[in-house]
């Protein structure tokens, strides 16, 4: 087991350096550079290469490569070149909203949709089922920052229920120490600021989590079912077991392998797919800063994201693979 | 009255549109306690779905109907509740499946499967449970029990599968036991070694047997009474040595002949049966084996011919039965004029015949009645047809 960890840890060295270098030079292939994007359409020539001098985009693309290798090693990502502050502060600051809002959201989506696929397979055919098999459809095929302007005006302009915006409400002043608002409170025993950011949490969380939600529970439902049929769940019921351990020691963990390995799949996504929703709450998690990186051709920020964004996939699938050794013998790494 | 007594079961399938499929038409047989009770049948006849029917593991489905009667030590299990039903499957009832390795849950450790048996029905729990567990594979014959019960399905050999499978089955001491081809997936030695081992559980213990198989092997050596099942009908049904001896259903004949056998002479034939179960759909009526039968006469299509009983619980549903071996099949068996539907007793129809050929094929049979003498003719109900 701890081999395995290790080895996977280290496969993703050579992965991340592919993955950079291929980025790097593609970035830097786009048309236009920071310099148009700091000068606009009125920069001479001249300002535009002083600039370019300036930020080191002048020297051939592979001496700024190793730079920027160098300088990795030692955990600096550099300065963005719009906020001119170190990529690594930005990240700090935002990221942990993102995860925050991941991690709501994969709960959201995993907390209901196993029950519903679950139960929709148990009734198949019947109204249950038709309904949660029509509503993921729905579900998949609703663009994300629409159905987070139909939760907003609903939960929160409407009924009030829920906070409209930001991830929590600065009146608390809340202690920081991990930039997770809701993992700080509990640290700090604020309880009520751990509570708001929860709270804030809830609206983005569900637009966030209606795509895995209606993925899940297909996945979950088609499992279940092909489970159903084996053999072996016939064998527990020829042993005249209850239906509760049937249902729980023989179809459902049998049926988890699937919906573990999607669960590992869209995780990664959402990290990377947030921008619209946290845009629309205006939370500021990475998504929105990211996506203003790009216009501003902030080489820095991009190949820092990139690179995280790289390496919570490998840990996220390094986990699923784990999960499925203890959920599956058959499958005991090695 | 016999531990089990299945009386004009019958599991129909509809469908919307389609014609209904009667899987299993008026199926009848009972069986005594220590005592083994073979079906016997090409796929597809019914077999399986017999013995499911009679647990009641038919997958639930619109369309699904089971009829007739199956008691059970005076309790109709077709007229159980889930949940009496789940209480009585597994302690009282037991069943064996054909492929082990799909049979067992893959993903937890034998141990667990046989004790979540011993939990429910028994209240065995802990330190006591995983004795016991350890005590059934031991007794079932799995060496190193206490290491067996740690490990998972997909580390044992086929062999020692179906052994888990039988220590799962027997852990509660069931009265009855059905076996559902539980040799098919395994190598023949190993095929005798279960066989052996269900032959001693039975001799031991009492336990009744039902024992389905298309593997007439396996029912020469192991079973006291033989029903014959061709597309969801007994068709013939005896006791062994006469059933081996003189068959009487050309369908019985013709699976017989089928059989490679060592004391043939060089260069004689297997005599295959031509075509296949699946000709049963489009004959809607008379007996279902005619298409396919070489003794057929114009009799055989119309009503379904009745299962007549002769002596001994012996009986055939045929117009015109093959002859017994060493008489003279008399002209035109069934009577000209003879209404298809019933046929006269065995030694009506062959005044040649010596009387009783049962006691005459098997000379030292032990008393034991012979499952089904009880039961008259059987009503053989038509194919219907869905409005």
């Amino acid at each position: 087991m701890f081999r395995f960890i290790v080895r996977r840890l280290l496969q993703l060295i050579p992965t991340l350096f592919g993955l950079s270098l291929l980025l790097f030079i593609w970035l830097r292939r786009l048309p236009g550079g920071p310099e148009t994007a700091i000068l606009g359409e009125r920069g001479t020539p001249e300002m535009r290469a002083a600039i370019r001098r300036n930020l080191g985009l002048d020297e051939p693309i592979l001496v700024q490569y190793g730079r920027f290798v160098r300088r990795l090693l030692s955990l600096d990502l550099g300065t963005s070149t719009s906020t001119k502050r170190s990529v690594t502060t930005e990240f700090f600051e935002r990221f942990p909203g993102t995860v925050e809002l991941t991690v709501m959201a994969m709960i959201i989506a995993i907390g209901i949709g196993i029950p519903l696929g679950y139960l929709a397979a148990r009734r198949r055919g019947r109204l249950l089922d038709h309904l949660s098999v029509g509503g993921s459809l729905i579900g998949i095929c609703i663009p994300v920052f629409f159905l987070a302007y139909v939760l907003k005006a609903i939960f929160s302009e409407n009924l009030g229920w829920f906070p409209s915006s930001g991830r929590q409400d600065p009146t608390i002043g809340a202690t920081r120490i991990t930039n997770f608002f809701v993992v700080d409170g509990l640290l700090t025993r604020e309880w009520d600021a751990a509570a708001d950011a929860l709270w804030h949490l809830v609206l983005p969380g569900l637009a966030l989590a209606s795509i895995p939600l209606a993925i899940i529970v297909r996945i979950t439902r088609a499992s279940v079912l092909e489970v159903l049929n084996e053999d072996f769940v016939r064998t527990a019921e020829a042993k005249g077991l209850t239906e509760r351990t049937v249902r729980s020691r023989h179809v459902l963990r049998n049926a988890m392998l699937p919906v573990v390995t999607s669960i590992g799949l869209l995780t990664g996504g959402l990290l990377s797919g947030a921008v619209l929703t946290e845009t629309v709450f205006a939370f500021s998690g990475i998504g929105a800063f990211v996506a203003e990186a790009i216009s501003q051709r902030d080489y820095p920020v991009l190949m820092g994201f990139i690179l995280i964004i790289a390496v919570v996939y490998v840990l996220v699938n390094l986990l699923v693979d784990l999960s499925y050794s203890v959920i599956d013998p058959r499958v005991r790494v090695r | 009255m016999a531990l089990l007594e299945v009386d004009d079961l019958s599991v129909t399938f509809a469908r919307r549109g389609q014609r209904t499929v009667r899987a299993v038409d008026g199926v009848s047989f009972s069986v005594d306690a220590g005592q083994v009770v073979g079906l016997v049948g090409e796929s597809g006849c019914g077999k399986s779905v017999t013995s499911l029917a009679i647990m009641g593991l038919l997958p639930k489905q619109p369309g699904l109907r089971v009829g007739g009667k199956a008691v059970f030590d005076g309790t109709d299990l077709l007229q159980l509740d889930d949940r009496s039903r789940r209480d009585i499957r597994g302690r009282d009832v037991a069943m064996i499946f054909q492929d082990p390795l799909s049979s067992l849950n893959p993903v937890i450790p034998i141990g667990l499967q046989v004790t979540e048996v011993l939990a429910r029905h028994r209240g065995m729990k802990g330190e006591a449970a995983q004795k016991e567990a350890a005590e059934l594979l031991d007794r079932v014959g799995i060496p190193d029990p206490r290491r067996r019960l740690k490990e998972y399905p997909h580390q044992l050999s086929g062999g020692m599968r179906q052994r888990a499978l039988i220590a799962m089955a027997v852990a509660c001491r069931p009265r009855l036991l059905i076996a559902d081809e539980p040799t098919t997936a395994l190598d023949v030695t190993i095929q005798a070694q279960i066989l052996e081992l269900l032959k001693e559980l039975v001799r031991d213990s009492g336990t009744a047997l039902v024992m389905i198989t298309h593997d007439l092997g396996v029912v020469a050596g192991m079973c006291d009474t033989i029903n014959v099942l061709y597309a969801g009908r007994v068709v013939e049904k005896a006791r062994r040595r006469p059933l081996f001896r003189e068959p009487r259903h050309p369908y019985t004949v013709g699976l017989l002949g089928s059989v490679p056998r060592l004391d043939a002479g060089r260069g004689e034939r297997l005599v295959p049966i031509p075509g296949s179960v699946r000709d049963v759909l489009a004959w809607p009526d008379g007996c279902a084996f005619a298409p396919r039968c070489a003794r057929r006469i114009d009799e055989c299509v119309g009503e379904p011919p009745e299962l007549s009983l002769t002596h001994d619980g012996r009986g055939y549903r045929c117009v015109n039965p093959a002859p017994v071996p060493g008489t003279v099949p008399p002209a035109g068996t069934a009577a000209p004029g003879a209404t298809a539907a019933t046929v006269a007793p065995a030694e009506a129809a062959e005044p040649g015949a010596t009387p009783a050929p049962a006691g005459i094929a098997e000379p030292g049979a032990t008393a034991a009645p012979a499952a089904g003498g009880v039961a008259g003719p059987v009503p053989a109900p038509r194919e219907e047809e869905k409005p």
